[in-house]
């Protein structure tokens, strides 16, 4: 991974509470994976932001190595790696991802 | 190239030898799967710590010719 990658990921990792890494837009996803992380994120109802790794090669090859994970989508909530959309989900089915979310001020208890 | 079940499931268990492995091919396609992995080695581990396991003994295919893998973790109950 360049250094600038590694700078530009850490930079908007420390400045976005919630951020999704995925493939397309959280209106258009191109992939089923990144749509199931979207899915999850508007049913929690929390404020996150997004970047399309398809519109940036220096983040998708970057990003893969910065959290050492091979797949997009990728969450991190304050500044932390929480995991892909598999561990999203199992997360959500049990209640951890709310709870998470819940004791960084994200979201209002519920 | 897509990957065949067996060759998952094979990789896998060379990686974690506990592990009980069941793969479903959610799309018929050989290229959409579904892997559960059940495995006792995994109590101390996290999630996260978990996935990473799976995804060493599949040696870097995962993201590349294992596209589309989606991967549940477990301890034996």
């Amino acid at each position: 991974m360049t250094e600038t990658a590694h700078t530009r990921i850490g930079a908007l990792v420390a400045s976005n509470d919630v951020l999704l890494f995925m493939k397309g837009t959280p209106l258009f996803p191109q992939c089923g994976f990144s749509s199931k992380a979207i899915a999850i994120l508007d049913h929690l109802g929390v404020d996150y932001e997004s970047v399309d790794v398809l519109q940036d090669m220096e983040v998708r090859q970057g990003i893969k190595e910065f959290s050492d994970w091979p797949t997009v989508p990728q969450l991190y909530v304050k500044g932390e790696f929480v995991g892909g959309s598999d561990i999203m989900m199992e997360m959500f089915e049990a209640g951890e991802l709310h709870t998470l979310m819940h004791e960084k001020g994200l979201v209002a208890a519920g | 190239m897509p990957m065949a079940a067996a060759d998952i499931e094979a990789l896998i268990k060379q990686g974690i030898p506990d592990a009980d492995v069941s793969i479903t091919d959610l799309a018929g396609d050989g290229d959409h799967y579904a892997a559960h992995v059940v495995a006792e080695s995994f109590r101390p581990m996290t999630r996260i710590a978990r996935q990473r396991a799976v995804y060493a003994a599949l040696g870097g295919r995962m993201g590349g010719e294992l596209h589309a893998l989606q991967l549940t973790t477990a301890v034996p109950s």
